[in-house]
């Protein structure tokens, strides 16, 4: 029998909005020049690359010539990361970051000690924040870039960005260099301001398919002025910033895209945080043993994290997944890794609670009746799913 | 303008309902229905041997039950926490060691409970070597507690 799938996991993915996929299509067989050619039929290709970047500087409050249009976010992460680090190695190398960062950008840190970067990972707190005097303490005379994300993936805990950009600043006048300051927006875009001046950063990161734009698209801001050294060589796309042949359909989209979310952005916020807050008082009146993970306040409107005790993530998503909701989960069993999430472990989660975590984030068309369905079925998955456990009657707090 | 085929259909910003059946690609179907509707479930009061194992990364946790009677396994059951292929090994190791002799039941491998499921993808092969730990210690726990 087939239902209609209830989606909650925004977080992982969005669908193409259609005013994006109607401004994209045109750009796949009709208008399909390479924007680097001279004729006339091909700068109508250029034209919309132009055009585009022009919305996209607006929505960020830079200059087009700043920005770098990537293959998504973790390409933009990895092109920020090394290219400051390798530009700015003459000064330092000593990078900071926390520990609760995408992959993207810890994987990357991770490559960067391999060629001499030293780094230093931040702790959060309980609630998954990073706090700008620890920023302060870490940064070192040889310290050359700062890394932290606007919103974290998992727990939607909203770091204190701007609060950090003015620490870096007083910091590197009293080094005597530049420390260039790079944040992950890719879960933040569409949920949070991300005007590059009010928030203080010099890099920021976005992806296109986070806020109803195409997968494989993504943009990368970098401050006129600051260190960068190119990570793809071949070609004088994007200002030698990046080179190849432009993804125009994906470019188009990703403007459009990015232009209805920040002209949505409180409206969709505030449908998102009632939706938000009704599973969230939803669940913890109806399940005993339950933890909200992340930031009571200070977190995405759309982002629901919980711990179930006495039961495994992975569970509850197949139970969700026959009753067609899709969610997500930090748990260690829906990752080749097997490792419970790194987020939750810093942020100080017991192994065994942490095993049990649930994501759910909602979107604009998720409606109040679907939230309901949720809140009808959870409870019994998670009741079934407990009598089969063995810890259930010894709690672990 | 360029013609859209389904673009802009609904109302506003709507995307279109996608439909889904009730089964996981990720899973068989004897995984999903062991699953669904695991076999054996629960606690056994008077068992004659039980068996604990986890797997510290992971964090599954699997208990097993069994009754002997005759040197022949005559009940099993089990409490775990797990995933869906943790509970559906869990599931299918009761069924396959009822009425097994206990010599026979010390044979079972995680490839036997694997196989039994209709196969196991590659990152939860090691939900069946929980299943062949738990059948390990529980037949150990008999056997130095029939030896008292």
């Amino acid at each position: 029998m087939a239902k209609s799938l209830i989606y909650l996991d925004h977080a992982a993915t969005t669908a193409v909005a259609p005013r994006v996929l109607e401004a994209m299509l045109p750009y796949f067989s009709q208008v399909y020049g390479n924007p680097s050619s001279i004729y006339s039929f091909a700068q109508e290709a250029h034209k919309a690359v132009d055009d585009s970047r022009d919305k996209v500087a607006k929505v960020l409050g830079c200059r087009p010539a700043e920005l770098i249009f990537t293959s998504g976010g973790s390409e933009s992460d990895n092109t920020a990361l090394k290219g400051v680090a390798f530009a700015a190695s003459q000064w330092g190398k000593h990078i900071i970051t926390s520990s609760v960062e995408h992959h993207a950008v810890l994987h990357t840190c991770q490559y960067l000690e391999k060629f001499g970067f030293e780094v230093t990972y931040l702790p959060v707190d309980r609630y998954g924040m990073v706090d700008p005097q620890e920023v302060e303490k870490a940064i070192t005379d040889q310290t050359i870039l700062v890394s932290i994300m606007l919103a974290n993936n998992e727990v939607g805990t909203v770091q204190p960005v701007s609060d950090i950009a003015k620490v870096i600043k007083v910091k590197s006048k009293q080094i005597g260099h530049g420390v260039s300051f790079h944040t992950d927006a890719v879960q933040g875009a569409g949920a949070l301001d991300i005007n590059v001046d009010k928030l203080g950063v010099d890099l920021l990161s976005l992806s296109s398919h986070k806020f109803y734009g195409p997968k494989g698209m993504g943009v990368l801001y970098v401050r006129r002025g600051a260190p960068f050294v190119p990570q793809q060589a071949g070609g004088a796309q994007e200002r030698y910033r990046r080179a190849g042949t432009e993804n125009v359909p994906g470019i188009v989209g990703t403007a459009v895209a990015l232009e209805i979310a920040a002209g949505q952005l409180e409206s969709n916020a505030a449908h998102c945080r009632t939706l938000r807050d009704r599973l969230i008082e939803g669940i913890q009146s109806r399940i005993s043993h339950v933890h909200l993970n992340g930031h009571p306040t200070r977190r995405l409107a759309n982002n629901a994290n919980f711990s179930f005790e006495f039961v495994e993530g992975e569970s509850i998503l197949l139970g969700l997944d026959f009753e067609g909701i899709a969610a997500s989960s930090g748990s260690a069993c829906t990752s080749a890794s097997l490792e419970p999430s790194h987020v939750l472990m810093a942020m100080g989660v017991p192994t065994d609670t942490a095993h049990g975590s649930l994501r759910l984030t909602v979107g604009v068309d998720n409606t109040e009746a679907e939230i309901d369905r949720v809140l009808e079925v959870l409870p019994g998955i998670v009741e079934r799913l407990r009598a089969l456990s063995p810890m259930t009657s010894s709690p672990s707090r | 303008m360029f013609p859209l085929p389904s673009a802009g259909q609904g109302e506003g910003e709507g995307v279109t309902s996608t439909l889904y059946h009730e089964e996981n690609s990720m899973y068989s179907d004897i995984v999903t229905e062991h699953f669904k509707n695991p076999h054996n479930a629960g606690e056994m009061a008077d068992a004659d041997g039980v068996g604990d194992d986890s797997n510290p990364v992971c964090g599954d946790t699997m208990r097993l039950f069994i009754k002997v009677s005759d040197d022949r396994i005559v009940k099993a059951s089990f409490l775990t926490r797990g995933c869906g292929a943790a509970i559906a090994a869990s599931s299918m190791t009761t069924d396959m060691l009822r009425g097994l002799s206990l010599q026979d039941a010390a044979r079972i491998t995680n490839k036997d409970v694997a196989n039994a499921l209709g196969g196991l993808p590659g990152s939860k092969l090691h939900c069946s070597v929980l299943a062949e730990g738990v059948i390990r210690k529980a037949l150990e726990d008999y056997h130095k507690r029939s030896q008292s």
